[in-house]
């Protein structure tokens, strides 16, 4: 029932994910990642992709050149009783030349590929994150949190891979093909054709190689989940284990974990290793074959083919095959780069929360005895409604009315857990929600600052329908202390300033004051400024409470929403987390989720749920008074 | 440190060993390739001998057939030896760990063990493959090559070591800055993603405080620095390709220019200049294939580190010699114990204790945060030793005990207490592994977790999630007590084993206790005046000090802290919830 569902962490389940899952329109989703990066890199690219000609085009004239030196140039110059090496030297000039180009171009595509993809994956995270923020509290719900985060990390690392290195590879490997393909037709036919047999050869080899390590790759990321899961639960609970002298049943369960990891990644890598001496070897024997049908082929002089001719050849042979196997590895990290692609653009199509609101929260001020718009902060605030009907605006001030009347509510549309919600708080008053785990007490808060939208019913906020006030503004006006407190990487001055950018140091430290805070925080190594990591890792239970407190407090907003922890802290901090929340509350219209008995009969009016209906409802006196199930509940 | 992980290779010695040798052997193989090649342009093609052609060609053929079999030999070896030796590394990690006491544990983080357990090994795996693979390879290949340069022409292969020296020198150069530049990276790298994690998981805070666009700023001002440092590290690694293409450039031009010459000189034949073009590539890609290797060793050192530090973790509690092995009865006594988490540490958690406890008694221990109740309790199973003084139970020295005899008859429920994947019986029998369904049943109606249990669709079989997260707080801490029953223990410990427990089902599990098991030692610690102060006797824990010991009344009229906390709870700073929570389920 709870609504936060607390994924594994993000190493859990990288390995829980099944690899070689189908990706569905391939061919659209790689237009797409092509369509991001071209739109800010297009001149790059082009650049890009002339570059790499440039540089593959001039290692082919290289490998050419082998059969000039040879054939028009050391031949002559045996046969010639003179020798004149000036030709020779100008022609070794001339493809240093091409050299210098290609290496040049290979520089410059190199290096413009890290902007292309450093920038586009900067762009791509930037346009994730910012579209996270957007995204509805239901999404984070309804997620878990580690595969969001594997978006971030594992899904970019592959787009990373692929735009940076499958791509260029993979041109430079289509040209190279060409391009070599070309000029071995030009020297012979049939030594070409004898050299695609032989790759077709190749390729079918490494297909069958991959198909049968495909399957023990499946297996060894099965083994793995499983052994880590173990792991993860075990160092988790090896205290546990200690204790109840378990340790030898887990080594038994661990070996057998353990095997069963080694026999599959064993099988696994044995495929993939044998993959590339199979590839070589084959290459060598498609280089024999030529050297020998060559070798006849020059012998016979068949079609004016020469030794040099040969010799040239035979380089193409092997360069020839190479980018054929290269393009081949690459294929297998696109289609993993493509399954993260479908998840990063998933995360980029999700909508966003949707804000019909038009009424805003603006400053108020009282002139001529009417509420009208102040651009300064005045401390009082109004809600700014523009009537289209009549073309005027009116301003409401702000003072914490809420009202919810026959709300129905339910995460999933076929499933009501809140049936016909009726109850009212007058501005300053304190209202308690009290019942059992699952009663709804959270998802009546989530309605409020509309977290989630109601399905039946109304809440009206000073009168106004809460659905046309403007979402942020709507937040802004209410203060929320939720039962896990989330602290962020910075400052404990910067933390509690998160409730109010603008806040002065010393605006924050009344705040910390007022939350029982500053006592505690004036004893940390560098006081206000010490650093939190890790969700307030180096802070107490307690301690995170009291910063959550003076985090709204310094928001000064005038209704709160607080959810009181009900994990066990010592005495005397709850005491002051109590003394805390009790200054906080004081003037506000607040809503509490109780657990404790001095806030629940401090309230004005206390609501008692059960299964999504509000069963009681009155003050603590009358409530006991009525002998019902609040009284039963009080007197255990 | 290399010594203690290679000390985990084991069985995979020979195949450790074999790899290399095959790898080497498949570079012999390939190296010969070449003058096989020169033969049959030189004696075959050049002089028109079919003959030749033809049986240096099957000579090739053989070649390339045993350097199929060395390749596949190498390569199914290798996988061998690295899957195996990662395999006996975990395995050895697992086992030092679950010889580990409380404070060995301690001293890692879980999350520190697991990835140490995983993604370093898996490292480590890697790491050693390529180490057999192609660190013998590499090397070889280069050495082989050049050898055989020399062999061929001992003039025009000087011009390979200058290419050897002058590209070994710029990689050494590239890799050394960017590898540093790199680790500054992924250090940021790691900062971004923690603060994605940030908001993932306090979404709702950020949008109760309107901070989505003040969040999305910042994020990506972190995310532009990032870019500069990683376009900074790269621009470094992009060198290498271009200066290796111009070396191998180089030096073809220098070999053709040279080779001509000589070639017309006489003193080499074209068969031999073509050999030395082909030896070029060899040569070269080796070099460029070192240099892979040691960014990626580097890389993986600090993984070798981590593992180490767990092999070399002696587990600091030991089994006596001789042990005893049965506890005689449930009293426990404290003589001048004194404790501290850390060896040589002056300041002492726990400070000169004395207790005495009768078998049989209930003891209630209540202390603020930070009084050492958990501390004090956790001596009695030995799970720390003491640093000075003695812990007795049944009158023996703890530390006379086998531990897992001590510790199945005092039974501790931990204060962070866990379940594991399993059904609820896998569960409990954590307890007592023979335990029949009947006396789990039976434990069960003890700790009241019955009355959940049957509710359940599957009942006693029913699944339970890792970490137990199909099962409330209150419902866990349940059936961890019925875990901790099922041991039948002389002395039960439960360390805040009730806190989310209502105190209806509280109270009745303490009178089943003193109903049912009235010989069983117990000592609750608990926050709640309510959960002890029926106890016989309740000790009153202050700074790792033992304020007071006596009765509910008898503290109540003379402990200060005591009455404070009394006081405060019974002026309703009590748990409103726990009330409520009586009508859970109902």
């Amino acid at each position: 029932m709870s609504p936060r569902p607390n994924g594994p962490g993000p190493r859990g389940m990288r390995n829980m994910r099944m690899p070689g899952k189908k990706v569905e329109n391939p061919g659209k989703l790689l237009m797409r990642v092509w369509g991001f990066v071209l739109k800010t890199y297009k001149i790059h690219m082009i650049v890009v992709i002339v570059c790499i000609f440039a540089s593959v085009l001039a290692n082919v004239q290289g490998t050419m050149f082998t059969r000039t030196l040879i054939d028009d140039y050391i031949l002559p110059l045996l046969a010639s009783d003179h020798p004149d090496f000036g030709p020779l030297a100008a022609a070794i000039g001339r493809v240093a030349c091409f050299y210098a180009i290609g290496v040049a171009a290979a520089y410059t595509y190199n290096r413009i590929m890290i902007f292309v993809t450093q920038g586009s994956l900067r762009d791509l995270r930037n346009q994730m994150f910012a579209k996270m923020e957007t995204l509805p509290v239901k999404y984070f719900d309804t997620h878990p949190h580690g595969d969001i985060m594997s978006i971030y990390t594992n899904d970019i690392d592959t787009l990373r891979q692929m735009i940076s290195q499958s791509f260029p590879q993979i041109l430079n490997s289509i040209i190279t093909v060409v391009s070599v393909a070309i000029s071995m037709i030009i020297l012979s036919i049939p030594l070409t054709i004898l050299t695609v047999l032989m790759v077709v050869v190749m390729m079918n080899v490494t297909g069958r190689l991959a198909g049968l390590s495909g399957k023990y790759f499946v297996e060894q990321q099965t083994n793995l989940g499983a052994m880590n899961g173990f792991i993860e639960e075990m160092m988790e609970g090896q205290k546990v284990v200690k204790v109840f002298c378990h340790e030898e049943e887990n080594i038994k369960k661990f070996d057998e974990l353990n095997q069963k990891l080694f026999v599959s990644a064993d099988n696994a890598n044995k495929f993939v290793n044998v993959v590339g001496p199979c590839n070589a070897q084959l290459g060598n024997v498609s280089y024999v074959l030529c050297a020998m049908l060559g070798g006849v082929l020059a012998i016979k002089n068949f079609g004016g083919f020469t030794l040099g001719g040969l010799a040239s050849f035979l380089t193409f042979n092997k360069s020839f095959s190479m980018p054929i196997n290269q393009v081949s590895q690459q294929l297998n990290s696109i289609v993993m780069a493509l399954a993260g692609a479908k998840r990063v653009f998933d995360l980029l199509d999700e909508p966003s929360e949707t804000d019909d609101g038009y009424v805003t929260l603006v400053h108020a001020v009282e002139k001529d005895g009417k509420l009208t718009e102040s651009p300064n902060r005045t401390g009082r605030w109004a809600w700014k409604h523009y009537h289209k009907a009549t073309d005027t605006t009116d301003y409401v001030e702000l003072t914490g009315d809420m009202v919810l009347d026959g709300v129905d509510f339910g995460y999933n549309p076929d499933k009501i857990v809140l049936h016909d919600v009726k109850m009212y708080a007058t501005p300053g008053q304190k209202i308690a929600f009290v019942g059992s785990t699952g009663a709804g007490k959270t998802t009546i808060t989530n309605l409020l600052n509309r977290f989630y939208d109601i399905q039946d019913g109304k809440i009206r906020y000073d009168g106004i329908n809460i659905n046309k006030i403007k979402k942020a503004d709507l937040r802004r006006s209410m203060g929320i202390v939720l039962q896990d407190t989330n602290l962020f990487t910075a400052t404990v001055m910067e933390n509690i300033r998160y409730g109010k950018l603008d806040a002065t140091d010393e605006e924050v430290i009344a705040a910390a004051k007022l939350a029982n805070a500053d006592g505690f925080i004036r004893r940390l190594p560098e006081g206000y400024n010490t650093m939190l990591r890790g969700n307030g890792s180096n802070l107490s239970q307690g301690q995170r409470q009291l910063l959550s407190i003076a985090r709204a407090a310094v928001a000064d907003p005038p209704v709160l929403i607080l959810d009181e922890a009900t994990s066990s802290i010592d005495t005397r901090t709850e005491k002051l987390v109590q003394d805390g929340m009790d200054k906080l509350m004081k003037g506000r219209t607040t809503f509490v989720i109780a657990h404790r008995l001095s806030t629940v009969r401090n309230s004005d009016c206390i609501m008692v749920l059960e299964q999504g209906r509000i069963i009681e409802r009155g003050t603590h006196e009358e409530l006991l008074e009525e002998k019902g199930k609040y009284y039963q509940l009080y007197n255990g | 440190m290399i010594k203690t992980l290679l000390s985990q290779v084991k069985e995979f010695k020979r195949a450790s060993i074999l790899t290399p040798v095959f790898m080497i052997l498949e570079v012999l193989l390939e190296t010969m390739i070449p003058l096989v090649m020169a033969s049959i342009i030189d004696n075959g093609v050049e002089k028109g001998d079919m003959g030749h052609i033809f049986r240096m060609g099957a000579v090739m053929a053989v070649l390339a057939l045993l350097g199929l079999l060395t390749g596949i030999l190498g390569g199914t070896f290798g996988a061998r030896a690295s899957t195996g030796f990662a395999r006996n590394l975990r395995k050895a990690m697992f086992d030092n760990i679950q010889t580990f006491s409380f404070s060995n544990i301690d001293k890692f983080s879980t999350a520190g063990l697991i990835t140490r357990l995983t993604t370093d090994v898996t490292n480590i795996q890697n790491a050693y493959q390529m180490l057999l693979r192609m660190f013998t390879r590499a090397p070889a290949s280069l050495i082989c090559a050049m050898t055989m340069a020399f062999l061929v022409n001992a003039k025009l292969a000087s011009i390979y070591l200058i290419a050897v020296i002058f590209l070994s020198a710029v990689l050494m150069y590239i890799m050394s800055h960017a590898t540093r530049y790199f680790k500054q990276v992924f250090s940021k790298y790691d900062d971004l993603n923690a603060s994605v994690q940030e908001n993932i998981t306090g979404i709702r805070v950020v949008k109760a405080f309107v901070r989505e666009d003040y969040e999305t700023t910042k994020f990506q001002a972190a995310c532009g620095k990032l870019y500069e440092m990683f376009i900074r590290a790269e621009k470094l690694v992009v060198m290498n390709m271009p200066v290796m293409q111009f070396t191998v450039y180089s030096c073809i031009l220098g070999i053709s220019w040279l080779g001509a010459k000589m070639i017309v000189g006489s003193s080499l034949t074209t068969g031999e200049l073509m050999s030395l073009l082909a030896y070029c590539m060899n040569i070269l890609s080796s070099l460029m294939m070192l240099s892979m290797i040691f960014v990626m060793v580097t890389m993986s050192t600090a993984s070798a580190e981590r593992i180490a530090e767990v092999l070399n973790e002696k587990a600091d509690l030991t089994d006596p010699e001789n042990p005893v092995m049965e506890v005689p009865d449930g009293s426990i006594d404290f003589d001048h114990v004194n404790f501290s988490y850390k060896k040589n540490s002056q300041e002492h958690v726990l400070k000169d204790i004395n207790l005495h406890i009768h078998s049989g008694e209930t003891i209630g221990i209540i202390g603020g945060t930070g009084s050492a109740k958990s501390s004090l309790v956790n001596l009695i199973s030995r799970l720390y030793d003491v640093t000075d003084g003695s812990v007795k139970v049944g009158g023996i020295d703890v530390r006379k005990y086998q531990m897992e005899a001590l510790r199945n008859q005092v039974s501790v429920v931990l204060q962070k207490n866990v379940l594991f994947s399993g059904t609820i019986l896998d569960n409990l029998r954590w307890g007592n592994k023979e335990a029949s369904e009947e006396e789990c049943i039976r434990a069960c109606q003890l700790a009241c977790a019955d009355e959940f249990i049957e509710k359940m669709p599957d009942k006693y079989h029913t699944y339970i999630e890792q970490g137990g997260s199909n099962v409330s707080g209150g419902q866990k801490q349940r059936l961890c007590i019925a875990r901790a029953l099922l041991k039948k223990p002389k002395v039960l410990v439960l360390d805040d084993s009730t806190s989310a427990v209502d105190t209806a089902t509280d109270a009745k599990i303490r009178r089943a206790f003193a109903q049912e098991i009235p010989d069983t030692t117990k000592l609750i610690i608990a926050q709640r005046i309510s959960s002890v102060q029926n106890a016989d006797r309740i000790i009153v824990m202050e700074n790792g000090e033992i304020d007071g010991f006596g009765t509910h009344e008898e503290l109540l009229a003379s402990n200060a802290i005591y009455q404070e906390v009394y006081q405060s709870q019974m002026e309703g700073g009590g748990d409103f919830d726990e009330h409520m929570a009586g009508g859970e389920k109902s």
